[in-house]
């Protein structure tokens, strides 16, 4: 029978900003979005002070200054060191991992039974606190829901011990007693429209839908929901995914730090866009058919003149070359773009990815020698970038100035990412 | 001139040809004697070897302060410091306390802890009963790159 373990980080944006900074112990810290807009992280002594998640931090000044929460930018380079790092340490453990968001990893952990799951899970627990001073929170179970679940367990306190729960060695009696006290939107791909379905239907704690009559749920909702009725009871339908599957869209977009009125700013935004999203799709050995390119006012502000488009145009023949792909998207851009209007968001969509083997040609370019001119040159510049960080070599067409870019006020020092970051140690006592 | 070099088929570089340096593993040798070099090829010297034995628990910390110039950390120095070294009597530790980073040599002994300066200017800070210590990491080496 396979075992998986599903290990997750506590309060993962959180714990980064405060494992540098020894001021932030026991104080309460949230991470803001993009352009430090909403909270999308919250330490534990913002839970406890009832904060949701997706506040917008504008409507939070007062109590902030009352409990003094200190909020931060996303330090998104921060979080994927640290990331990588914990799924480093947990590749130990197991010869397969699914690292299944930037803080939540799948373990296979079949035949790991002597050890024993919940020492096993203690040991992860241990090793990542040692050697990362992150906590973690272990569930175990022989599906990959029900070890989802067992975390969800482990870190509410409500089975195992220590921030570890194993599922495989508790007996149905207590799994049904377990099972009865969570409400069934905390199972893994129930969301808040199917548990709102479910909930009509009179199911309401995970034990009631483990309980349902598969072929009902499948009729009535999909097969996706019948197979995790059929993971809650233990049949393990869902592999793990070792290897990300090749994005068929790649997105870039943002909000900017202020209204931008002019086209020479949206088109310097769009075309820095534009050379991210080509590098990863040039990482990935794919090319993109097709580009959508769309802006938007300030939804938020339905007293400003409101206005916004998207356009996706087909290519001649599908690219990678950064070059090519501004061009179109620039070309697309001065269509949609309206003057008169404040926009706050523009973004491209690169789309109809294949895999640059199945490229076909067009019937009036050659495919030839130009072509390896361009792959050479885009390898250039990857390499220039990822050497020396994006953007040290970009078109003319991204610009210098960025009058468009966002706001990251609070952003704490890429302690382990720049060497202008790194955390001060005193030797002044 | 010798005469070989006219025969035919015989590969004569011109003088200032540009050239191509090949890995050794590239090169198969099929018969004769072996390179005696084979064995020891990618063995170049690698100071992150030296440095770091433990990639993913080992960070950098910057030094501001004289008060560990007697364990020749110096103002400006870049500490290595790896997590996953246990923390004993006579390390020197980065130390959280107070609400500061701090770094200094750790002294446990006989019930007394204590970080230790490195410094006569410096007195030893006592941890007490009340007081917090988090001894965050080992500090297990040092570098500086100078502006030349």
């Amino acid at each position: 029978m396979p075992v998986f373990a599903l290990v997750d980080c506590n309060n993962f944006y959180a714990s980064c900003e405060k494992l540098f900074d020894p001021k932030l112990k026991d104080r309460p810290v949230v991470v803001l979005s993009n352009n430090d807009g909403c909270v999308v992280a919250r330490s534990a002594e913002v839970k406890k002070l009832g904060i949701p998640m997706g506040a917008p931090w504008f409507k939070l000044r007062d109590e902030a200054r009352r409990y003094g929460i200190v909020a931060f930018s996303s330090n998104y380079a921060l979080y994927a060191d640290l990331s990588n790092r914990v799924v480093q340490v947990l590749s130990n453990f197991s010869p397969s991992i699914e690292v299944y968001s930037i803080d939540e990893s799948f373990l296979d952990l079949s035949g790991f039974e002597r050890v024993g799951y919940q020492t096993y899970g203690a040991e992860i627990r241990q090793r990542v606190a040692d050697w990362l001073g992150l906590a973690v929170c272990v569930g175990v179970g022989t599906t990959k829901t029900l070890a989802k679940l067992a975390n969800h367990a482990a870190k509410k306190n409500l089975a195992g011990a220590d921030g570890v729960c194993d599922f495989t060695t508790m007996d149905e009696h207590e799994l049904t007693k377990l099972f009865s006290c969570i409400d069934v939107s905390e199972v893994w791909g129930v969301g808040r429209k199917i548990s709102a379905r479910l909930e009509a239907m009179g199911i309401h704690t995970v034990q009631q839908l483990r309980d349902s009559d598969a072929e009902t749920i499948r009729s009535q909702f999909s097969v996706v929901l019948e197979r995790t009725v059929r993971e809650l009871r233990g049949v393990s339908c869902l592999d793990l995914q070792e290897v990300v599957p090749e994005k068929q869209q790649i997105m870039s977009s943002r909000s900017f730090g202020q209204l931008i009125y002019d086209l020479a700013d949206l088109e310097e935004a769009v075309a820095n866009y534009v050379g991210k999203a080509a590098e990863k799709l040039r990482a990935q050995g794919s090319l993109a058919g097709a580009v959508q390119v769309y802006i938007r006012t300030n939804i938020f502000k339905p007293e400003v003149p409101q206005y916004q488009r998207s356009f996706t145009v087909p290519l001649p023949e599908a690219s990678s070359d950064t070059r090519v792909l501004t061009k179109w998207a620039l070309k697309v851009l001065r269509r949609i773009y309206r003057p008169g209007y404040g926009y706050h968001k523009a973004g491209i969509t690169l789309m109809n990815i294949a895999p640059a083997a199945n490229q076909q040609f067009s019937l009036f370019t050659s495919g030839g020698a130009g072509d390896a001119r361009s792959q050479a040159l885009m390898g250039v510049l990857d390499g220039i970038n990822g050497k020396y960080g994006r953007g040290t070599v970009r078109l003319a067409a991204e610009g210098v100035e960025k009058a468009w870019q966002m706001r990251r006020e609070n952003l704490s020092p890429g302690y382990t990412t720049d060497w202008d970051g790194l955390p001060v140690a005193f030797a002044r006592k | 001139m010798p005469e070989v070099a006219f025969a035919s088929g015989v590969f004569i570089p011109l003088p200032g040809a540009p050239k191509l340096t090949l890995p050794l593993d590239e090169v198969r040798v099929s018969a004769g004697f072996p390179s005696p070099a084979a064995d020891y090829e990618d063995k170049r010297l690698d100071i992150n070897e030296y440095l770091v034995r433990n990639p993913v628990s080992t960070f950098f910390f910057s030094v501001q302060g004289d008060s560990m110039e007697g364990a020749e950390i110096f103002d400006g120095d870049i500490l290595v410091v790896d997590k996953s070294v246990r923390p004993n009597h006579g390390h020197i530790v980065i130390a959280f306390v107070d609400g500061q980073r701090l770094v200094k040599r750790l002294y446990r002994r006989a019930g007394r802890i204590a970080l230790v300066a490195e410094n006569p200017k410096y007195p030893a800070l006592d941890i007490g009963e009340e007081q917090e210590l988090v001894v965050w990491g080992v500090v297990v080496g040092k570098f500086k790159r100078f502006g030349a």
